[in-house]
């Protein structure tokens, strides 16, 4: 290996070719402040616009200081991170920023996660000794995201993950000099856009600019309200990162935990959407075994790949992007709305609560959650089937208000009916969970054979894009995996092109799935968080009794005493949707 | 922003222009100038047809039209006067220039005049340095401009002037 030599404030150093002064530095533990520089190692995320100028750091022999994140290592270098100048151009940077920056930290969304303000403290900031013009920028509210740019430090990670990872396109840098800023073209608002709400933009900004719009207020007071029944669901992903919120190591399940805080909070039933991802895989399984074999009895007309579609970005982006592929994804309904619609009917109907006095509040690793909740086909006279949907992070705050001290809480269980779930349930969580808890049941009910085995680490991972063939009892089927929405335009491209040769697709938005949601505690950067949150997910699955989603006893009642069976008339109706074509608004 | 419909003559005008630079990403620029040059100024609906024909997103070809002083998303008066904002300019009064022009057509930069016969920029340094301050009527330059003499070239076009060939959207 090509292996350079350097100094590094009196130690030395070896790396490989092409390493940056910030990596190597940190190879030997001095770690140089960053702000726009992030890195998410092995998803192949970074962002490099060697903007911010935080980073520089003396070069012996150089008159200018370097910016160490995005200067190569040369052999003999001799590189003082701490030298006085370097220390006082760093606190330049940071006191410019911040003369154009509001005095917001008591009351920002962001305060105690924000990396200018721990960027501040970092540099032992008392004074901010530059005065000027402040920019005003026009705040803008979607469902989902909330703009507020005047907090805007032009780190342009937020449009790096919108263009390069999300292949959205719906940022960019406008304007120049003081007035540049990240937008939307023509400055329209982010709902007029082809945004996803896929809330990367979101989990990457480093300041109080892009921040989920905050439900928590709604949902306490439709809890104090004596008039109203209110219960919860949780999506997988957030029993993996819950914990983070206070203090847990990365990846620690709590489960149990989640169970008790939500019940002290005072909801009246504590469920889980788990439940919903069983039934999920029952419709969307048996979709795609009725779509298989069509195919295979020769009818021309059936569409295959499959597509799943229980992530709403997914379906935002091929909705605005691949309108003549929308017959492609299930029709079946994202677990989140399996489980508004069965509660507002079958549930509500059991404790005989009228659907407008039961309120839905669903827990969501995810921000476009928000969004899909307020989409008008998920509503019956106005009143919609999941009221309110609050990220991993709101909950965390809700556990605050509520003087709970998490940590300290037993284990409970989820309440029945809608609290029963399987291992196949838990790992949609994750990018390859989905199509893996398909291919449990549809193994069994294709072949009507038992499984000899369930995990299917073909399908397990992190690369962006995956593919496996698994054996139905002699016939192969081609399964495709795409996490990032970049990684998914891919695959779209190919089955537009005639190219595709897969029977099933699964897709999620965010890099690594759902666990590595907008929604979700910031990572700052550290992709090691997301994979321990991805074995989390997988360890809960296989100590699970139960880990087919056919296998779940209060799915099988679901169907018995109301929806008959998967893809009935009354399943349509309640757990299948339609997608619209939205290229021309 | 109005919204305003394309007429089938101007689709056509900016797709050859996009496709006599091979519909190439790279190009934007010159695509972007092609345009302004034949249709006198880029409203939304031109961009978000050269975001299509060179498959990028509208995001990045407004991005690249607010970046650039020359670009212009609002109809150029018939006369468009341009001020230059370059050091030199800016250092010889280039300000109080720009203050004048506002003042007497009663318009702020980037708007033209109710009647469409002038519009205000601002520039860049157009490489006058030596005249500076400069100011352009359409290709016309006038150097070391003072206030006072303003309102002389205002009227130069005030009337009698013929009205120079502009492609209709
Ligand atoms: S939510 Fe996703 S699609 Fe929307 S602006 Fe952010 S990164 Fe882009
Ligand atoms: S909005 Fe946030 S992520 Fe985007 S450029 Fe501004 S500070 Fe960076
Ligand atoms: S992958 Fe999961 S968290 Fe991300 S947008 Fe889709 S549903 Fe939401
Ligand atoms: S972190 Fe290096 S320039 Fe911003």
């Amino acid at each position: 290996m090509d292996m350079i030599n350097l100094t590094i404030d009196n130690r030395p150093v070896s790396v490989k070719r092409g390493t940056s002064v910030l990596h190597a530095a940190a190879q030997v533990g001095i770690k140089i402040p960053s702000l726009c520089y992030m890195k998410l190692e092995d998803l192949n995320i970074e962002n490099k616009p060697g903007g911010c100028r935080v980073c520089v750091v003396e070069v012996e022999g150089r008159r200018n200081l370097a910016p160490a994140c995005c200067t190569d290592v040369a052999e003999g270098m001799v590189i003082q991170t701490h030298s006085m100048r370097a220390i006082h151009a760093r606190r330049t940077v940071v006191e410019l920023i911040l003369s154009d920056h509001p005095t917001d930290c008591l009351k920002c969304a962001k305060a105690g996660n924000c990396d200018l303000q721990s960027m501040a403290q970092h540099l032992g900031i008392r004074e901010i000794h530059y005065e000027g013009e402040q920019s005003t920028f026009r705040e803008d509210t979607s469902p989902a995201i909330i703009r507020e740019l005047d907090k805007c430090i032009r780190c342009r990670r937020c449009e790096m993950m919108c263009n390069e990872i999300q292949s959205v396109g719906a940022l960019s840098a406008i304007n120049r000099g003081f007035n540049a800023v990240i937008s939307p073209a023509f400055e329209m608002n982010l709902d007029h856009s082809v945004c996803t709400y896929c809330g990367q933009c979101v989990a990457v900004c480093p300041t109080g600019a892009l921040t989920e719009v905050d439900h928590t207020g709604a949902v306490i007071r439709a809890l104090s309200d004596p008039s109203k029944t209110v219960i919860v669901q949780t999506a997988p992903a957030v029993r993996a990162a819950l914990g983070e919120e206070f203090g847990d190591e990365p990846g620690t399940l709590v489960t149990g935990k989640m169970a008790a805080a939500l019940r002290r909070l005072g909801f009246n039933y504590v469920f889980d959407t788990d439940f919903a991802a069983d039934l999920t895989i029952l419709e969307e399984g048996t979709e795609l075994l009725n779509r298989l074999t069509a195919f295979l009895g020769g009818d021309k007309n059936v569409k295959l790949p499959m597509l799943t579609s229980c992530c709403p970005a997914w379906v935002k982006f091929f909705e605005h992007q691949f309108p003549d592929l929308k017959d492609i994804p299930s029709s079946a309904r994202s677990p989140q709305q399996m489980f508004g619609s069965i509660a507002k009917t079958y549930f509500a109907d059991k404790i005989g609560v009228n659907r407008k006095d039961l309120v839905v509040v669903s827990i969501m690793p995810c921000v476009a959650k928000k969004y899909e909740c307020s989409r008008e086909e998920f509503s019956v006279n106005g009143n919609p089937d999941v009221d309110f949907a609050l990220t991993t992070r709101e909950l965390a705050q809700l556990i605050n208000l509520a003087n709970i001290d998490f940590k300290s809480l037993p284990d409970e269980d989820f309440d029945h009916p809608m609290g029963e779930s399987t291992g196949a349930g838990v790992i949609f969580g994750t990018t390859g969970g989905v199509i893996e808890a398909a291919v449990r049941t549809a193994y069994e009910v294709f072949t009507g054979k038992k499984l000899d085995r369930l995990d299917y680490t073909e399908l397990r991972g992190m690369e962006g894009l995956r593919h496996a063939t698994i054996d139905f009892n002699g016939l192969p089927i081609h399964i495709g995996i795409a996490h990032g929405l970049g990684n998914a335009r891919k695959l779209l491209e190919d089955i537009q092109q005639g190219k595709s040769h897969f029977h099933a697709i699964e897709i999620m938005s965010c890099p690594g799935g759902c666990i590595g949601g907008g929604g979700q505690p910031y990572h700052h950067g550290d992709a090691e968080i997301l994979k321990k949150r991805q074995m989390a997910l997988y360890r809960e699955d296989s100590g699970k009794p139960i880990r087919k989603s056919h296998e779940n006893p209060y799915i099988t009642k679901l169907y018995e005493e109301f929806l008959g069976a998967p893809m009935s008339e009354k399943a349509h109706h309640l757990l299948h949707t339609e997608y619209f074509d939205r290229s021309k608004s | 922003m109005p919204k305003i419909k394309l007429s089938q003559r101007t689709i056509e005008i900016v797709k050859e222009i996009c496709l006599s630079f091979e519909n190439n990403e790279g190009e934007l620029i010159n695509v972007l100038h092609e345009a302004q040059h034949k249709l006198g100024y880029l409203p939304a609906e031109v961009q978000e047809l050269i975001a299509h024909e060179l498959n990028m997103s509208i995001a990045k070809v407004y991005g690249v039209v607010t970046f650039y002083s020359f670009f212009n998303m609002l109809p150029q008066g018939e006369f468009p006067i341009s001020v230059c904002m370059g050091t030199a300019c800016y250092v010889r009064g280039a300000e109080q220039i720009l203050h004048e022009i506002k003042r007497q057509l009663n318009i702020e930069v980037g708007q033209s005049t109710p009647d469409g016969k002038f519009s205000l920029n601002c520039l860049r340094c157009v490489g006058a340095c030596g005249l500076a301050p400069v100011v352009m009527v359409g290709e016309k330059v006038y150097g070391r401009v003072a206030p006072q003499q303003i309102r002389k070239i205002i009227a130069e076009y005030q009337e009698g002037c013929v009205r120079p060939e502009k492609h209709e959207m």
